[in-house]
């Protein structure tokens, strides 16, 4: 058995990537931490009371509020002369960092404090059974934006939360995705090592709410990424410093492993739009491989 | 203190999920592995171990099937095999 510091025996689903990204998070910062947590799947499966999967200190206060908490943790390290030899990382799923904590996150990314924020985005509610969330993207089938005769699904586009940090005016904003488990832990250990508010997005596919094989959670997170839809971006100090280059897979590679984009397969005119959606990423981002035969 | 208080870190492990194992199962077949770690680094309950090439093996205690260790091994070293299935 190995000694992670997320232990197995939480109760995450059969082939959670929110399990296998938290795990890359918190083994690449090391034992010297103290984990904040919002409310959501993560901190209903890590810590079943009377157990806990952690092997660091862990608090959960609220829903909204694991900024302001880290906040007050990274005071009193300060306080206590500690805060040197101890990280402090807070985070939270999509709804508890894109709706309803994006104002403590706000907070804490303003006043400067020296921790790294994480959000493990899956897209939707998925703990309170598949509602939509502020990054939920667009013609998403949820329970809350049910596809059907007069609708394709949720109507919005993804909220820009990166660029929402990054326009903060941190020394880090960067995003990951549990299709590429070591681009993670590199991204942690960078962010680590810079002092002040950072803050990192990963995409975590979720075989209960985006109705995918178990199997696929890897094959599924990379899918995204190479098709444009979720582009591995890193800003610091505010300008694009890095991002993945990617071949520019058709999104319908992405769409048709998944059932929660089921009603999509039938209609080309939807898919011209998350098309356009991916397109405009690469072009905004630059994320297209440069062939040697091309150019 | 405030608050319901865990004082044992790791003690999920009190917690058995491989119980939660319907039909299929993990197989090592430990012949063509190259020790490229990514069964180990993937697997969502963290119940890989082993260090070196054709050492890697699953713990059927924390198990829960899903198949990501299959799916991603380069070599196809791993297979999805029926529960009652012998090795």
């Amino acid at each position: 058995m190995n000694n992670n510091l997320l232990s197995a025996g939480h109760t995450a689903c059969s082939g959670c990537g929110q399990s296998l990204a938290a795990r890359m998070v918190i083994d690449a910062a090391g034992k010297n931490t103290v984990v904040v947590n919002n409310t959501g799947c993560l901190e209903v499966f890590s810590t079943a009371y009377p157990e806990s999967a952690w092997g660091v200190p862990w608090v959960h206060s609220l829903f909204e509020n694991a900024a302001a908490v880290a906040s007050g943790v990274e005071a009193g390290l300060i306080y206590l002369g500690k805060k040197d030899s101890i990280n402090v990382i807070a985070q939270g799923g999509d709804g508890s960092t894109a709706d309803i904590g994006l104002q403590a996150l706000s907070g804490m990314l303003e006043r400067g404090h020296d921790i790294l924020y994480v959000c493990y985005d899956n897209e939707a509610y998925m703990n309170t059974g598949v509602q939509r969330s502020g990054l939920t993207p667009f013609d998403t089938n949820t329970t809350t934006s049910p596809s059907g005769k007069k609708s394709s699904g949720n109507i919005r586009p993804k909220k820009p939360m990166p660029e929402i940090a990054n326009a903060h005016g941190i020394p880090y904003v960067a995003t990951a995705s549990a299709g590429y488990p070591q681009d993670i832990q590199r991204k942690v250990k960078k962010a680590l090592s810079i002092k002040g508010p950072k803050y990192l997005q990963i995409h975590v596919p979720c075989p209960l709410g985006w109705r995918h094989e178990p199997n696929l959670t890897i094959e599924v997170g990379k899918l995204a990424v190479e098709c444009g839809l979720y582009p591995l971006i890193e800003y610091e100090s505010g300008k694009l410093s890095a991002v993945r280059k990617i071949s520019a897979k058709p999104v319908e590679e992405y769409l048709k492993v998944q059932g929660r984009f089921k009603h999509l397969l039938s209609n080309p005119e939807e898919i011209k739009k998350i098309q356009a959606i991916a397109d405009y990423n690469i072009e905004k981002y630059g994320l297209k491989l440069q062939t040697e035969a091309g150019s | 203190m405030y608050g319901p208080l865990i004082v044992k870190p790791g003690s999920s492990k009190k917690n058995k999920t491989g119980s939660w194992r319907v039909e299929i199962r993990p197989q090592f077949l430990k012949k063509n592995c190259i020790g490229c770690k990514m069964c180990l680094l993937i697997c969502p309950e963290g119940c890989i171990s082993g260090e070196g090439k054709n050492t890697y093996d699953f713990d059927p205690m924390y198990c829960k099937g899903c198949g990501t260790c299959a799916a991603i091994c380069p070599k196809k070293d791993i297979l999805m095999i029926k529960e009652e299935a012998k090795d």
